[in-house]
């Protein structure tokens, strides 16, 4: 099966080593038979909302951030009739943060973001940096933990009602107070866990590749073959004890 | 020298000794450490009773290296205080200034971030200015935030100090417009370009306008020869070159420097053409204190390593290549340099202390990918061994050519264990990795500690 991903603005939102979270997609999927079309959507480029079937926003410095927002909130009607036929999406660090309705700067200012998360972005005075390690509980009843790096100054503001993407163990989370991470929106997942984000949770990976398959064949999300994953559990291991002894400390 | 300070400093070298003679090593930052807490202003004193003045260097990249590369172009006439070992913080550079104490010169590499406050104690007559690269983001923040910050440093320091500038690299070439007494330093040979930008190029974008760059030629990283097509932003004439630029692998290189005190052939026992970029900045630099190019020519051709950064240790009739990485910028071109002659076993060792950066995502923006072809054996080891053996899987590694040592005592074993007596084993480790690396190999007495390195 074909696979298409749709990469938002890589040219200038690359900056935690977003090109790991692609090269896990390709892999594990071609491990499973399927293969992985990776396209390229830049600033001005239409974005056709049945185009692909997985969406990755990456982050980026604020410079590269302020360059392509307007452009991020230009592209809304596509990204809310990609969410609503079902198409997979990731975005991490800035791209979840454009992904809400935007961003209040120190200055007041507000950088209006695309709309599709339901929440908003303000500039904190600290960074909140470290390793984090999340409770994820993306179906009912099956719990999943994920370990990642966090570096960000905004602090994201879940609305009432609006499903973060997993409770904080350890580490600052969205906004180093309320316990959420991320924010969850069907088959839409933001967060500010890089490292990258998905190598070292490949069942979040496998995840998001289920759903993908789900939307290319138009149906329900495919079950993928178990992988032996030895290394990733491994590479897991270290980072969740990296959380648990420093993350979420100033 | 004042009573009081006469006798902080007489007590700080007292602690300096005591911890290198109770075997906690090193001991290069704690009398400064205690110093810099006592009295900040000691560093102002100190720094101001060096006959000859104070140079600073910076930079994400090559600091280091550059700073040891113009030591040696100096240090044949002047008595140098000088933070050799690499500790670049403003207690450092007191420590260096506690030790130094008969110097004439100060000469001291500084981290990036202690850049502002390190100009306004020891007022430098010239600061060599080499790069900025995104680095270990969780401890310097963006790069932009660095930059801004040097921005503002510069605006405050006086007209007759000596600005010398990487031009090659927009944003710190910008930082020399307008003021009085600059030398702007570069490259200037477009064989040694590489075909496109790579995937973690930096400041691609206008400093001006934030229109992409076109670039004549790119070097390493987004250092080259930009022009901005929109608002003709571009980079600037060079008063430093280096061209004709001959890269002998693992080894050495030459390359022909275009100073306005005329040309000079030089030869360098060091590989990669990251390291002409360092020995262009510490000519550029020297030649703007008072060397002359005959002084440049032969202070380079001494020159061999800079602590840890590119060493070849014996070991038991093999010998061990220590070539350090740190951020994608360096490791690309560490990558580049090996390219020429991939070694059969590759030893990468990843640690995440606060020195290696905790985050350790960077390893991902590496394009390791040209040593995964054609290594016969990866060896990952360090405290992230796992992290950096999952990134050599996913960058296509088969699984039969890595191995996932995390001891790092082991994989040296390992690799050395698989070399050929005669050759050499090549590692590639962070900062700490390379300490400990090193440390390993002082054990067994094939290597002295850096600290009896130091000849006052």
């Amino acid at each position: 099966m074909r696979i298409r991903v749709g990469h938002l603005y890589p040219e200038y939102l690359n900056i935690y080593a977003d090109r790991g979270n692609i090269a896990v997609l390709t892999r594990r999927a071609a491990l499973r038979g399927h293969q992985l079309d990776v396209h390229a959507v830049g600033i001005g480029e239409a974005l056709d909302p049945a185009a692909h079937d997985l969406l990755y926003v990456g982050g980026g410095q604020d410079r590269e951030q302020g360059l392509v927002a307007p452009d991020l909130a230009a592209k809304s009607d596509a990204l809310h009739a990609a969410h609503a036929r079902g198409v997979a999406m990731l975005a991490v660090c800035g791209g979840y943060q454009l992904l809400g309705r935007g961003y209040r700067a120190r200055d007041g200012s507000f950088l209006p973001g695309a709309g599709l998360f339901a929440h908003e972005t303000v500039a904190g005075e600290v960074r909140m940096i470290g390793d984090v390690l999340l409770e994820c509980e993306l179906e009912p009843g099956r719990t999943h933990e994920v370990a990642g790096f966090e570096n960000h100054a905004g602090r994201t503001l879940l609305d009432p009602g609006a499903e973060p993407l997993g409770r904080v163990l350890h580490g600052f989370g969205n906004d180093g107070a309320s316990g959420a991470e991320g924010c969850r929106l069907g088959r839409a997942l933001g967060t500010y866990l890089h490292g990258p984000l998905l190598p070292r949770n490949p069942w979040l990976a496998d995840w998001l590749l289920s759903h993908a398959l789900g939307h290319a064949t138009g149906g329900e999300p495919a079950e993928l073959a178990p992988l032996e994953d030895e290394l990733e559990r491994a590479a897991f291991r270290v980072a969740a004890e990296r959380a648990r002894r420093r993350g979420g400390r100033r | 020298m004042g009573a009081r300070l006469a006798l902080e400093t007489t007590a700080a070298r007292t602690i300096g000794a005591l911890s290198r003679a109770v075997g906690r090593g090193g001991g290069t930052t704690l009398p400064g450490k205690v110093l810099w807490k006592i009295d900040p202003s000691a560093v102002d004193e100190l720094a101001a009773r060096l006959p000859e003045g104070v140079a600073l260097v910076s930079g994400t990249n090559g600091k280091t290296t550059s700073t040891a590369m113009a030591a040696e172009i100096l240090g044949d006439g002047k008595r140098l205080a000088w933070n050799r070992a690499g500790a670049n913080l403003l207690s450092g550079i007191a420590s260096a200034l506690v030790a130094g104490r008969r110097a004439e010169f100060g000469l001291f590499e500084v981290d990036e971030g202690a850049l502002p406050e390190a100009l306004a104690r020891t007022r430098p007559r010239a600061v060599a200015l080499g790069n900025l690269f995104r680095d270990q983001l969780d401890r310097y923040g963006e790069l932009e935030i660095v930059a801004e910050r040097w921005r503002a440093a510069v605006t405050e320091l006086p007209d007759v100090t000596t600005l010398v500038v990487n031009a090659d690299d927009p944003i710190v070439g910008e930082l020399a417009a307008g003021r009085q007494h600059t030398a702007r330093f570069g490259l200037d040979d477009p064989r040694q370009s590489r075909p496109t930008l790579q995937h973690a190029a930096d400041s691609k974008y206008c400093v001006r306008c934030g229109t992409p760059y076109e670039y004549a030629a790119v070097y390493v990283g987004h250092l080259g020869d930009y022009r901005c097509p929109q608002c003709d932003h571009h980079r600037p004439e060079l008063d430093v070159a280096a061209t004709d630029i001959e890269l002998r692998g693992l080894h050495a290189s030459r390359f022909r420097l275009v100073a306005p005190q005329g040309t000079a052939e030089i030869e360098l026992s060091l590989p990669g053409l990251y390291n002409v970029y360092n020995a262009t900045a510490a000519a550029a630099l020297s030649l703007a204190v008072g060397a002359s190019l005959a002084d440049v020519r032969s202070g380079l051709a001494r020159f061999n390593a800079a602590f840890g950064r590119f060493e070849r240790i014996p070991a038991g009739g093999k010998s061990v290549v220590l070539l350090l990485i740190k951020n994608p910028a360096g490791a690309n071109e560490v990558v580049r340099t090996l390219e020429i002659g991939v070694p059969p076993v590759l030893v990468i060792a990843l640690n995440d202390a606060i020195a290696d950066g905790q985050d350790v995502s960077w390893i991902w923006d590496v394009d390791f990918e040209p040593l995964l072809e054609h290594a016969a054996l990866v060896i990952a080891t360090g405290e992230r061994a796992a992290e950096l053996g999952l990134r050599m899987t996913y960058g296509g590694l088969p699984s039969e050519r890595l191995e996932v040592v995390p001891s790092l005592e082991a994989a040296l074993d390992r690799g050395l264990g698989l070399v050929e007596a005669g050759t050499e084993l090549v590692i590639l480790p962070t900062y700490t990795a390379m300490l400990a690396l090193r440390g390993v190999l002082a054990e067994r007495g094939v290597v002295r500690p850096y600290w009896e390195e130091q000849v006052a």
